[in-house]
């Protein structure tokens, strides 16, 4: 046996994050449940596994990232294995597994955004959080500031092409974001 | 109906033919059912739950309208490929995942008027059989997701929606999903899977298409937000009158979205071949930014093939003529070998470096990619480290043909269009813009390790660099 961990469990394992404190640890709820049944209802009978992407949304929301417990709980509600859950969480960017800041900031990174200058803005961004732009790569996209409050992910297009370069705060698009604009963004969301 | 005032310095330009979006920026508008109901609105629904669904099939496919979300397939055909006899539940999907980048148009439609795009919906959804919809949307739209719900909830209420519609007795429910940040899911069988909660990887296709076997393995017709949009057209201007605009082959109106280095970028609502290119670019979007020229023109979307802006192009009648004399229809574009796509125009002027602008689409091809088909999984990372050597100067000339060697080998070897979509751009950026890509190259660098293996193996091979 080998001291290296096999890829299945480094897959599962934990990412401590300094955004934590500022989500709920995973714990379900009756209100969580009914929620959960609610969205299973809306697919037609016997699909419940349908929901697994918005039973996925709604835990993120929640608690900002799928914990491992709470792939097992989603498994369960839509009556599909825990390995399934994770095949979906694993394969979509837009699932965290690991906790992103208070606030997190996505900015397109593709054609148009970066003509108008979406890269620059990106750097300029992670050095106003505090971000280390040498800690992301292909394999770990989210930056989190040392404090939690921000976390930073370069991201593909954000559908805004003409009004670029575009700028995701939480679920607030801003476009057209220049120097100025990231300080008023950075203001308006630090409390 | 009262004359429509669009915002101040958001005005239509003269030449745009405002149909889908006649309430995007309009003046006193909200995305309300209130709002849509007094300017009209659901009442082509009422008029069309009267009809015989094989009428609006009908009335659609002699409209001629063409799908909006990329492939340009009859949107009527396309409905009648569900099997003859068919027993199962059929299902229709409108997608609205608008991932390709370039393209912003459906955002403004579930935005802005999403009721417009609820009553397109029902009637199509009327015309194939389908009692159960999903508007899969994707999850860069928080916003959007949030005013689509209380739209469906709204036409809910008003009996739009539910069982035995205004007193038909059709029953319809759609629901929302959403995505969660993957390009693939514009895929319609991709889409299909995640919908069904699998990872969506895209399904083989022929023999069946998700027309005969689809979501839940029953029929599913999957259309674009527009195409849905534009089925309320045809049905307010009847099949005939539709098809009278535009270019005979692709009528009614197109929305263009227009970024990149024009003065005015933004989205624009012409009639198909009703203008070229170049007044597209000079007049409508004010014409390169001072003291540039453009240089090149992605016509419809990032998988579209780049064209070159000084390139002599030959008419049909074999008179010499420009990109800018293009006419902006489906299939005008196509002669000229590139596609229309999605309709998303990305211009590029003369300060920009091509191989860069390749350089940013292979790394969306390499990280979009989802990893089915490994001519795809590893071609695209290939293609992206080569752009990437190119950039950083450490490729050989012969890295170039390497490069479209990759994309010729991925091209047409995919289950999916991806393989298509992410090679087309290395072989036109090549064949177009070769001598850029040669420039940023230097014959020793065809001596020199990429690789860490490379290097240690080097240490054993003699010369010092």
């Amino acid at each position: 046996m080998s001291d290296t961990s096999n890829p299945i469990e480094a897959l599962a394992a934990h990412h401590d994050s300094p955004g934590e404190p500022f989500y709920p640890k995973f714990a379900t709820s009756p209100k969580l449940i009914k929620e959960a049944k609610k969205l299973v209802a809306l697919y037609p009978e016997g699909k419940a596994q349908s929901a697994v992407l918005p039973i996925i949304h709604l835990v993120q929301k929640q608690f900002g990232f799928i914990s491992d417990e709470s792939q097992q709980w989603i498994a369960e509600m839509c009556k599909s294995s825990v390995i399934h859950v994770a095949g979906v969480v694993s394969f979509y960017p837009g699932i965290h597994r690991k906790c992103p800041g208070k606030n997190h900031v996505r900015v397109c990174r593709t054609l148009s955004c970066a003509l108008g200058g979406g890269e620059e803005m990106f750097a300029l961004l992670c050095d106003k959080m505090g971000i280390d732009t040498k800690s992301m790569s292909d394999d770990e996209p989210v930056g989190i500031s040392a404090d939690g409050i921000w976390s930073i992910e370069a991201v593909e297009c954000l559908a805004n092409c003409g009004f670029g370069p575009n700028v995701m705060v939480n679920d607030k698009l801003y476009s057209q974001v220049g120097e100025a604009k990231i300080d008023e963004i950075i203001a308006a969301h630090s409390n | 109906m009262s004359k429509i005032n669009y915002l101040p310095g958001k005005e239509p330009h003269p030449s745009e033919t405002r149909r889908i979006f006649r309430n995007v920026d309009r003046e006193g508008y909200n995305p309300s059912i209130e709002c849509f109901i007094e300017d009209g609105g659901y009442k082509l629904l009422a008029d069309a739950l009267k009809k015989q669904p094989s009428e609006i099939i009908d009335e659609v496919k002699k409209s001629g309208l063409r799908g909006r979300g990329g492939a340009g397939f009859p949107t009527g055909v396309k409905w009648t490929f569900i099997p003859r006899g068919n027993t199962k539940p059929v299902y229709l999907i409108c997608n609205c995942d608008e991932s390709e980048p370039g393209t912003f148009k459906d955002r403004f439609v579930v935005h802005q008027d999403p009721h417009q795009l609820i009553e397109g919906m029902i009637i199509s959804c009327f015309a194939v059989g389908a009692h159960f919809g999903v508007v899969y949307m994707r999850e860069e739209f928080p916003e959007a997701a949030k005013i689509m719900q209380k739209a469906l909830d709204d036409a809910k209420s008003k009996n739009f929606l539910g069982k035995d519609i205004l007193g038909s007795g059709f029953d319809l429910e759609i629901i929302l999903h959403r995505g969660a940040g993957a390009y693939i899911c514009g895929e319609e069988t991709s889409l299909i899977n995640s919908i069904e909660g699998l990872r969506p990887y895209p399904r083989i296709k022929p023999p069946f298409f998700p027309a005969a076997i689809g979501l839940y393995g029953c029929p599913t017709i999957v259309n674009n937000v527009e195409s849905l949009c534009q089925v309320r057209q045809v049905m307010e201007m009847g099949g005939e009158v539709f098809a009278q605009t535009g270019a005979p082959r692709s009528p009614g109106t197109r929305i263009i979205g227009v970024s990149g280095d024009v003065k005015r970028p933004g989205y624009y609502e012409v009639v198909s071949g009703s203008i070229t290119f170049g007044e597209l670019l000079n007049d409508l979007c004010g014409g390169p930014k001072e003291g540039r020229s453009f240089k090149a023109i992605i016509p419809g979307g990032s998988s579209s093939k780049v064209m070159r802006c000084d390139a002599q192009l030959k008419a049909a009648n074999g008179s010499p003529m420009s990109v800018f004399d293009i006419a902006l229809d489906l299939d005008s574009i196509a002669a000229h070998g590139s596609m229309s796509g999605s309709g998303g125009v990305i211009v590029m002027d003369d300060s920009r470096s091509m191989p860069k602008v390749l350089n940013n689409l292979n790394r969306f091809y390499a990280w979009e990619s989802c990893g089915q088909c490994t001519p795809c999984r590893e071609g695209n990372p290939w293609m992206l480290k080569l752009t990437n050597r190119m950039l950083s100067g450490n490729a050989a000339p012969g890295d170039v043909d390497l490069l479209k060697d990759v994309a010729d080998q991925i091209c047409g070897k995919t289950v999916c269009a991806f393989g298509e979509a992410c090679a087309w751009p290395t072989q036109a950026f090549i064949a177009k813009f070769r001598e850029e890509f040669v420039a940023l190259t230097e014959p020793i660098n065809a001596l020199k390790p990429h690789s860490d293996e490379a290097r240690a193996a080097r240490q054993f091979l003699g010369r010092e660099d």
